[in-house]
């Protein structure tokens, strides 16, 4: 265990020497924030709620899943792409440890860097612009963590399979960034899952990509409370467990079909 | 018990040819011929523990593929891979724990930290023990030298100082085996020394195996008793250096500075050798065997006036060289 919370440590490091490239990222996330604040404001006009929520919980609504896409994005994807492009995976399979887990731990290190040097300002600055709702519930906000670290580990396992697909195809670049546009889209960045049509719903109900945002924002907002709290958590913790296999065949099968490329 | 143990290994791997036009794009999409390439063909060595062995070949001549064999990131197509006693894909996690791998074109160090993290979170990896890595490593530092170097982050490095901070990870776990895929590539001469001086010296604390490759014959000099010659996948030779410079090197190569210009009709009258051109025709390079060397000399000074004379070794590289171009069974 050592070792894998070393690497945490060590993605740390490294995000901290590059650290500059993150007070900008602060900036076009606050306007990112803004512009939807400004979009849903008008498109709410003089109605008190749409879809069961009011203007204030869609607008803390786009804020908070923002700031959380902070703490659960990352590139490991690409790396796992670059890394298998590169033959760099030779390096990684004379290491004595699983090479995925420690892809997550990496993203783990990013994920708390962000949450310490850009979530937390971030969401600082955007309190005093905009008027948010906070809800001071201990409970809400210790579902909403337990709701985010699932997120986490969700949103790293779509990414773990997305980069080992390019085991295959060696050349996925276009298949990544299909996949990070499916992500923002259908995960409830951009919109909540509940204003997509009925049919769009249900089927994104046998998906797992509003684990990654949808559910931790509406537990944030307290549109989700009690039971379909615990529902939407579960739901979660399901998708953690059900993603393992297909992850756990494709190393299988992408360690056997290992080409080191270039050497 | 042996290092390294490796019976009839055989590696393949299909080559995709595409068709020419358009429509053979096409057809491609569909069926793709390929054909099977061998890179490691049927090869059995053992290695015993301790040895320093120079793995040597072409490029292309299976060197690699053979490398990433024994460290287990290649399966191979047959044949049997025994590595410290165990199998190196079957077992991966415990074999890696036992070895110490440095790719010459590739680094394991992280490019953006310090050397020391590197250094930290492998030693956490490879569950090294604070005393042990004190113990260790103060000396591997001192050695190499890299010290000063281990608060800089790596991309600040030059080549050589980054080389030894290879050198030094690979070896944080104080492994029994040591694989140097080509350690010296575009290094200095200093640098190679020192580099060099340190594996012999950990071989003789540690009675570490080492099994290298490389282009640098000087490298095998100094360093391998034993070398493993591949060419097209199939070892050609397999034995000592000695016995190699002694069965190929033989004979010497005598450098003559003339006075005047001569032909090489004159000097093939004079002694009866092979006679090489130097950079005019002042110059000329003679091929003996090393019993004729005085008679030759003899001959050539009691005829003509000389400026300089040298006498020369055939090099390693030049035996190797030699081989290649004309197969091994000629000697």
């Amino acid at each position: 265990m050592g070792k894998y919370i070393e690497m945490i440590r060590m993605r740390f490091l490294m995000m901290l020497a590059y650290r500059t490239n993150y007070y900008s990222g602060i900036f076009i996330y606050s306007i990112n924030i803004g512009a939807y604040y400004f979009l849903w404001s008008a498109i709410y006009g003089g109605q008190p709620s749409i879809q069961g929520m009011t203007v204030e919980q869609m607008t803390t609504y786009v804020a908070i899943a923002w700031m959380a896409r902070a703490f659960y994005f990352n590139n490991i994807d690409r790396e796992i792409a670059m890394e298998i492009r590169e033959g760099k995976v030779a390096i990684e399979l004379i290491r004595p440890y699983n090479y995925l887990i420690m892809k997550t731990m990496q993203g783990l290190g990013e994920g708390i860097f962000r949450l310490i040097f850009f979530s937390l300002p971030g969401m600082i600055i955007v309190t005093f612009v905009f008027s948010l709702h906070f809800t001071t519930n201990v409970q809400t906000w210790s579902y909403f963590a337990l709701s985010t670290v699932l997120s986490f580990i969700i949103n790293s396992q779509i990414n773990l399979l997305a980069g080992m697909v390019t085991f295959f195809t060696l050349n996925g670049e276009g298949l990544l960034r299909a996949k990070r546009f499916i992500i923002d889209l259908f995960s409830g960045l951009i919109l909540p899952i509940s204003f997509y049509p009925q049919w769009a719903q249900s089927a994104m109900h046998y998906l797992p990509f509003q684990a990654i945002s949808y559910i931790p924002s509406m537990i944030f907002t307290e549109s989700f409370t009690g039971n379909e709290a615990i529902k939407g958590m579960m739901f979660q913790a399901v998708w953690c467990v059900v993603l393992i296999v297909p992850i756990y065949l494709l190393w299988k099968a992408a360690k056997r079909k290992l080409i080191i490329q270039g050497g | 018990m042996y290092a390294i143990e490796v019976e009839k290994l055989r590696k393949e791997f299909k080559s995709y040819s595409s068709r020419s036009g358009l429509a053979g794009a096409f057809r491609d999409l569909f069926t793709r011929n390929y054909k099977i390439i061998r890179a490691v063909d049927d090869i059995s060595f053992t290695v015993k523990q301790g040895e320093m062995v120079g793995y040597i070949g072409e490029n292309g001549a299976g060197k690699s593929t053979t490398i990433k064999m024994l460290t287990g990131i290649l399966t191979p197509t047959s044949g049997r891979v025994v590595v410290n006693g165990m199998n190196p894909h079957k077992e991966r996690e415990r074999f890696v724990q036992t070895i110490g791998v440095v790719f010459g074109q590739r680094s394991q160090l992280w490019w953006d930290i310090a050397v020391q993290e590197s250094f930290r979170l492998l030693k956490k990896v490879y569950r090294v023990s604070d005393q042990d890595y004190n113990e260790h490593m103060d000396h591997v530092i001192e050695t190499l030298d890299i010290g000063p170097l281990l608060d800089k982050p790596v991309r600040k490095l030059s080549l050589g100082q980054r080389m030894r901070c290879e050198l030094a990870a690979a070896l944080i776990h104080n492994p029994p085996l040591l694989f140097l895929d080509e350690p010296t590539i575009g290094l200095d001469v200093l640098v190679k020394l020192k580099i060099r001086q340190f594996l012999k010296e950990i071989n003789e604390k540690y009675n570490t195996t080492i099994l290298l490759t490389t282009h640098d014959m000087t490298d095998i000099e100094a360093l391998c008793e034993r070398v493993i010659m591949l060419d097209e996948g199939k070892i050609i030779y397999d034995g000592s250096l000695q016995h190699l410079k002694q069965n190929w090197g033989e004979g010497r190569q005598i450098h003559f500075q003339f006075r005047d210009m001569v032909s090489k009709e004159e000097l093939t009258s004079l002694v009866h050798v092979t006679w090489e051109q130097g950079e005019d025709r002042y110059n000329w390079i003679a091929h003996v065997r090393t019993n004729d060397m005085a008679h030759v000399i003899g001959q050539v000074v009691s005829s003509y006036e000389l400026k300089d004379i040298h006498i020369r070794e055939v090099s390693t590289e030049e035996i190797i060289r030699n081989i290649y171009e004309e197969g091994i069974h000629h000697g």
